[in-house]
């Protein structure tokens, strides 16, 4: 049979949603980057366990850490915005539903990220 | 035009009720609903940085909390989910190469995934504790 899509469409190959493999491949990239991020965050964890208001602070504004924690914030918050998505998805068949559920979604990835960032930014800085 | 047009409604899959429960399915499952706990989860994680940036008053309040023992069980909860999803998302990045998807493998993995991530939970608060003394 004959391919019915444009030459246009078939060169972009990004399919009916004119999304492609993005969405998958997202979702394995920030996958892959979290192994090492949350395996850190676990040791950080272990390592500050029952640590006072100081040491917490002073933990958490090294620059290594912050950073590490930054990176895991995003890639996290990325990462669980795609899973979320999925599940509101497949589960939510009401059109209007679906779609209040996918805007809050990423409002709500948006503003723990935003918060906790803003933590991270104050404590390196210094605050 | 594409606007479902059934009159009545469609035959659903049986397998849910009749096949054996196999436990890849439950690993599914799990990978599923850990994720979406996690989801909430970074909440606590978020709480956590604010006390900290915040004031020694409000952190201590934020470590009291976490510190209770039913905190304490909602972190252990935590941890579980954190591991037992992150060791799905190895088995499905494994999978993603093409390997380990023969029934037999598969199952093995399943397996694996429930009891290492128990494992290492265990594992993980027993370093929690002995770090600050028990």
């Amino acid at each position: 049979m004959s391919d019915m899509r444009t030459p246009l469409a078939r060169v972009r190959g990004l399919g009916s949603a004119r999304e492609g493999t993005g969405h998958f491949w997202a979702q394995r990239l920030t996958a892959i980057a979290l192994i090492p991020l949350v395996i850190f965050f676990l040791g950080f964890l272990i390592s500050l366990n029952g640590a006072d208001f100081i040491t917490v602070r002073a933990a958490l504004a090294n620059p290594f850490v912050g950073l590490m924690f930054l990176l895991m914030v995003v890639a996290g918050l990325y990462h669980m915005r795609l899973g979320m998505h999925v599940i509101i998805e497949d589960y939510i068949h009401s059109e209007g539903g679906k779609i209040a559920l996918i805007i809050l979604n990423t409002f709500f990835a948006i503003a723990v990220g935003v918060a906790a960032v803003f933590a991270l930014v104050k404590l390196a800085f210094g605050g | 035009m594409s606007k479902a047009t059934a009159t009545r409604a469609r035959p659903l899959s049986p397998h849910l009720t009749i096949y054996r429960w196999p436990v890849t399915m439950t690993v599914s499952i799990l990978h599923r609903v850990t994720g979406g706990a996690l989801y909430f989860g970074t909440l606590l994680v978020a709480w956590w940085l604010i006390a900290a940036a915040t004031s020694e008053s409000h952190f201590n309040m934020v470590n009291g909390v976490f510190g209770s023992w039913f905190g304490r069980l909602v972190l252990f909860g935590y941890t579980w989910a954190l591991i037992h999803h992150m060791l799905g998302g190895i088995r499905h990045l494994i999978w993603d190469t093409g390997a380990g998807l023969e029934k037999h493998t598969a199952s093995k993995f399943g397996w694996a995934n429930i009891a290492v991530a128990i494992v290492l939970t265990v594992l993980v608060w027993i370093a929690g504790y002995a770090a600050r003394g028990f």
